[in-house]
């Protein structure tokens, strides 16, 4: 199992155009790109390989579009090549309508950057956890509790927006930070691995919510579904395009998601703390013997984590729906996974990705108009992305691109 | 040399041990007062528990106990048992009696709860097995593939597609081809997650949760595309009707409870069987076992690694999707978007809680299953706790179980971490 001097390796180098297999020359290129980025790893398996697998998937995607229509199934032996035209049609219908969806049009951007600004903060909060060696599954529920309390801020308080709003986002992310600092303390204190205690946290926050939506505290007065009161109007995140046409959902949020990218990259890169969790991510047993606190790292990690969770729960219901109601966090939180992953933990590789993910989700509805592909294909394209940022040597084998760094280990299983 | 083996544990607790003791010890006396406060004081009432289900060949009478007097013997019980705890402690029994505890509250809660009414036991244990089905198979495809080092967290995608296939096959050719086909679907996956774990040795947690993304997006893609449409023709299968087992099935009580189910419980208690024995009895599982606690031990012993990750994790896909095409052949008749709701991840979760052991996931399922089934007869008694609480119940357990607050759950020991052959 040599990577290094077997398989499409060799054969490139027989066959290959351009030889720069040595590390020498890698080098600058590099430097250079650690400098700009902040990010190790060269310029090919940082954004290459994010590319092709999005390609790839999208590729994927265009053949199960082909394969999942009946009637089209049954044409192709009556007539191949109408079947053939046909088939391109519809496929064409879809990515069209998915594009058109997406950046067609204002309203497309802006419904794009609104879904984006949930996925970014979302995608943080997985992305600072991996930084640190830890992976925080519980976006979802970080989400939920940040959402729930930033909700309850939002409706209970009476007071100017200049202090009404700040107050209910930054109840969002205390929410979330507490949700995900118990499994951070959890792991630094006792062993329990988060990836089980973060799934945990996430079912017991739905049931949660669940319950917390038929409390007269929370419930909307006469209604008997789960559904909660309204945020009042000075703790909504102003419309950012209301000027054009009201009917445009942007808002500030994707502000605060900015800026938090901008906070992560600058903790993560440019301060003391955020050294350590990266120390800490590499080689935790390095870090101990470096005098670092290892256990400090952990909780406070899964508590910046959790608190960007718990933002990206509250711009959903402080920018975008007012209220909350079951799975108000529309398994956004799942998506950060494979989001952080795209944007190789990197913040800006996270909004990058965010708006790629955003995109989808945006364009997806009209796709379904626009060609009858249902939305749930942009799953099943996210869960293909990830498959080929997670398993580079896929997309090696496909392409023939060198110098693609191996899959990165982030867990270190269970056994403590 | 006997004498010393048998008070050895007692003099040697370690500092950990003696510390859970006296944790479980003030639980214990907690407990009790919790008993005592919130069952005992106030309630009246007799609470009438029914023993026989309708149509059984035997009648027993029904089981009236007083709500309030119950819960005093329960209380006094439980502070007992606090007592010993901290006092002398249960050494090995500690668990069974922790079991035993959990047992008697919960038979006391019921008893609050029903004070006054009266309250199938026989039909509500029958649900509990019957919830707990699809969790036992996802435990079990957990044990399976953990105990060969890999970690499976695609149980939840690989139940949903059994489910699926189960659902659309099951409907053009028949439940058994369903059932087949769910099993295939898994045993797929499970494949794609054994290569991506074991041969290209991606982060054996995203190669989980990418299953999940990819399952749950294809079921749901394809539910809206083709099984909408054609609801009658491909989301419509026979589901396996229950079968009463002769003679035990006529045992009272117990009878209905265990024996009077379709075929999947009766594959599901097999399947306990044959694992356990299998793992712990045979030259298979004794390779397996090593494989996973030491790979490097084991590849030097001769044996092969990888083979026994790519059979074993793709034998757990197999009973997980067999697990999942329970959801439609065996119970609903017909596919639904993400019907399977998280019984992966309390699959998951029952794996911990039974300590990676088949028949600890199946009485930790049993559990589960018992959450979810009083939580669904607690909504037709109008009792002043919220279902959602119960429904919390397996996940916040399953936590307290990996903190080692009570019991420390020792997972295989490379569990998850990819071997390299040097």
């Amino acid at each position: 199992m040599n990577d290094e001097n077997t398989g499409p390796e060799a054969e490139d180098r027989v066959t290959g155009e351009e030889v720069d297999t040595e590390p020498a020359s890698n080098g600058p290129d590099r430097r250079i790109w650690a400098r700009i980025t902040g990010a190790e790893g060269d310029w090919r398996s940082q954004v290459l390989v994010p590319v092709l697998a999005v390609f790839t998937a999208l590729v994927i995607g265009a053949v199960i579009i082909a394969v999942s229509d009946v009637d089209l199934l049954g044409l192709w032996g009556d007539d191949a090549g109408e079947a053939f035209r046909q088939t391109l049609a519809r496929i064409g219908d879809a990515y069209g309508g998915l594009f058109k969806g997406a950046f067609g049009s204002v309203r497309g951007v802006s419904e794009t950057f609104t879904w984006a600004t949930p996925l970014i903060l979302a995608g943080l909060s997985v992305a600072i956890g991996f930084r640190a060696g830890l992976f925080n599954i519980g976006a979802e529920g970080q989400m939920l509790m940040g959402g729930m309390l930033a909700l309850v801020i939002g409706f209970q308080l009476n007071v100017t927006i200049w202090l009404h709003l700040p107050l209910a986002i930054l109840g969002g992310f205390i929410g979330g930070a507490i949700w995900g600092g118990i499994p951070g303390w959890l792991r630094a204190r006792t062993g329990a691995h988060e990836v089980i205690t973060t799934i945990m946290f996430n079912w017991i926050a739905i049931r949660f919510v669940d319950y917390a939506l038929k409390t007269t505290f929370i419930q909307r007065e006469g209604r008997p579904d789960r559904i909660s009161k309204d945020v009042l109007e000075s703790a909504r995140l102003p419309k950012l395009l209301s000027w054009i046409d009201p009917q445009y959902r942007l808002n500030a949020g994707i502000i605060v998601a900015l800026l938090a990218a901008w906070g992560v990259y600058w903790l993560l890169f440019k301060s003391t703390v955020g050294f350590e969790f990266r120390a800490v991510g590499a080689n935790p047993d390095g870090a101990r013997y470096a005098g670092m606190n290892v256990t400090r790292a952990y909780i406070l990690v899964m508590a910046v984590a959790g608190g960007l969770g718990g933002l990206a729960g509250s711009t959903q219901i402080l920018g975008v729906l007012g209220n909350a109601t079951p799975g108000f966090s529309a398994n956004l939180g799942f998506d950060a996974i494979a989001l952080a992953l795209l944007g190789r933990s990197h913040p800006f590789g996270v909004v990058l990705a965010g708006i790629l993910f955003g995109a989808l989700r945006a364009g997806g509805q009209q796709m379904q108009v626009a060609s009858d592909v249902g939305i749930d294909l942009i799953l099943v394209i996210q869960a293909l992305i990830v498959v080929f940022i997670a398993a580079p040597e896929l997309i090696r084998a496909i392409f023939r691109v060198r110098a693609v760094k191996a899959a990165e280990q982030i867990t270190r299983g269970w056994a403590t | 040399m006997t004498a010393a083996t048998a008070t050895a544990p007692r003099v040697l607790r370690s500092p950990a041990e003696i510390r859970r003791s006296r944790i479980i010890g003030i639980i214990y006396l907690m407990l009790a007062a919790f008993v005592l406060v919130v069952f005992a004081m106030g309630t009246e009432g007799d609470a009438t528990f029914k023993l026989a289900a309708t149509g059984d060949r035997f009648e027993i009478p029904d089981l009236v106990l007083s709500a309030a007097g119950l819960s005093y013997v329960a209380a006094a019980f439980l502070a007992f048992l606090g007592g010993i705890q901290l006092t002398r402690g249960f050494g090995k029994a500690t668990n069974i009696i922790l079991g035993l505890a959990m047992a008697v509250i919960a038979f006391t809660f019921l008893g609050w709860a029903a004070a006054g009414k009266s309250l199938s036991l026989v039909g509500m244990l029958q649900l509990t097995v019957v919830k707990s089905v699809p969790i036992t198979f996802g435990a079990l495809s957990g044990v399976m593939c953990e105990r060969v080092a890999v970690i499976n967290i695609g149980i939840e995608g690989m139940l949903l597609s059994g489910a699926f296939l189960g659902a659309l096959i099951g409907s053009v050719a028949g439940p058994w081809m369903g059932i087949l086909a769910g099993i295939l679907v898994g045993g797929l996956l499970a494949f794609a997650l054994a290569v991506l774990a074991i041969k290209y040795r991606v982060d054996q947690i995203i190669a989980g949760v990418v299953i999940n993304i990819f399952a749950l997006g294809i079921t749901s893609y394809l539910t809206s595309s083709i099984l909408v449409e054609n609801s009658d023709t491909l989301n419509r299968v026979d589901i396996f009707r229950a079968w009463k087992v002769p003679l035990l099935g006529d045992i009272p009580f117990i009878g209905p409870i265990f024996f009077n189910h379709n075929f999947f419980v009766y594959g599901m208690y097999v399947l306990v069987a044959v694992i356990a024995f299998a793992l712990f009895k045979t030259r298979w599982g004794l390779r397996s076992r090593a494989v996973g606690e030491h790979p490097k031990a084991a590849d030097t012993l001769g044996i092969n690694v990888f083979r026994f990750r790519y059979l074993n994790v793709i034998l757990g896909g197999m009973i997980a999707g067999f697990g999942g095409a329970y959801f439609t052949v065996g119970s609903a008749g017909a596919f639904d978007e993400n019907m399977s709701a998280g019984r992966g991840f309390i699959g998951l979760a029952a794996m911990i809680f039974g300590r990676w052991h088949p028949v600890g996931a199946l009485g930790a399922a049993l559990v589960f299953g018992f959450a979810d089934s009083l939580q669904a007869k607690l909504a037709i008694l109008q009792t002043p706790i919220p279902g959602e609480f119960l429904l919390m119940a397996p996940y916040i357990v399953t936590v307290i179980v990996v903190a080692g607050v009570v019991g420390r759950a020792r997972p295989p020991a490379a569990d998850g971490q990819p071997y390299v052959k040097e």
